[in-house]
């Protein structure tokens, strides 16, 4: 009797995980993304230097800018390539379908912060107020991924508020907005990524 | 009804527990999704769909979605406090 009652509960706690978790996500989509991260880091600084500006302070490199916003555009299209390409590769490993009305619901929850981010950010640039740019990224990226905490690992949200602290310090370090960008796409991406990897493989 | 000491009889089937999870943290769920989700075939989820709709514990909308027919469930309040009483029996006879 004991057996079938937790038996039972963990049924019951499973159909609800499956049933409002998105539980495909892959650590490797965050490997994946971060590696881009670093490598458009690494594109953007040598764009920088060679348009007369310095790393640790891009500030008044204006010229480099137009190629650093089709760098990003280029970062932003293969990290979502990565992302899904392994997230679909492991719901298919689950057996669990992917377009579900949760996927539609984080979908939703993902791109409202981050669409609001994507106008700020066009705003900065309309303003030439470059150096706040890397730290809004960030902050409205973390954001983002504190909105969906509820629908996939929850552990999600650790990610997105290491993102906001960035972003937030970014702000104050104007000109040094490379090194947190990098850090913030890059590194802490591969982090978690690893970590979520290790943790629900 | 069958609530006799805390136990549904309305409850032993797996699918029909499954049902009641996944309803009792969503909204509207329709067939198909439900389907996938708890690894059925047509016939048998909508039988037990019919069961718990008879008892009163989920509601079902048959609906038209340009011409393919689409049926949706969704828990009823008296099925919410039925699983819970449910649940909390499960959970009483673990700690025993």
């Amino acid at each position: 009797m004991d057996t079938k009652a937790s038996e039972d509960l963990a049924h019951i706690k499973e159909m609800m995980e499956r049933s409002s978790r998105f539980i495909s996500l892959s650590g490797l989509s965050g490997i994946g993304a971060g590696i881009v991260g670093l490598a458009a880091g690494g594109i953007a600084s040598s764009i920088i230097a060679n348009s007369g500006g310095k790393i640790d302070n891009y500030f008044y490199a204006e010229a480099a800018i137009p190629k650093l916003f089709g760098l990003g555009i280029i970062a932003l299209l293969l990290a979502l390539f990565f992302g899904c390409f392994f997230t679909i590769r492991k719901s298919k490993k689950l057996g669990l379908p992917i377009w579900t009305s949760n996927t539609k619901k984080i979908l939703i929850q993902l791109a409202i912060p981050l669409f609001t981010g994507g106008i700020f950010v066009l705003a900065l640039l309309n303003h030439q107020l470059y150096g706040l740019i890397a730290g809004t990224t960030l902050i409205f990226y973390g954001l983002s991924l504190i909105n969906v905490e509820k629908q996939t690992y929850s552990d999600i949200k650790y990610l997105g508020l290491l993102e906001i602290i960035l972003g937030c310090i970014s702000l104050f370090w104007i000109g040094k907005g490379l090194i947190f960008w990098t850090i913030g796409f890059g590194v802490l991406h591969i982090v978690y990524g690893i970590i979520l990897y290790r943790k629900y493989r | 009804m069958g609530i006799i000491s805390g136990l549904n009889k309305e409850f032993e089937s797996r699918v029909r527990l499954g049902m009641m999870s996944v309803l009792m943290v969503n909204d509207w769920m329709d067939f198909t999704e439900m389907k996938n989700l708890l690894q059925v075939t047509d016939g048998n989820l909508s039988s037990h769909a019919t069961a718990l709709e008879k008892n009163g514990y989920i509601e079902v909308k048959k609906e038209f979605v340009g011409k393919r027919p689409r049926t949706s469930y969704k828990i009823t309040d008296s099925g919410k406090k039925a699983f819970q009483e449910h649940l909390a029996f499960l959970e009483k006879m673990m700690r025993q």
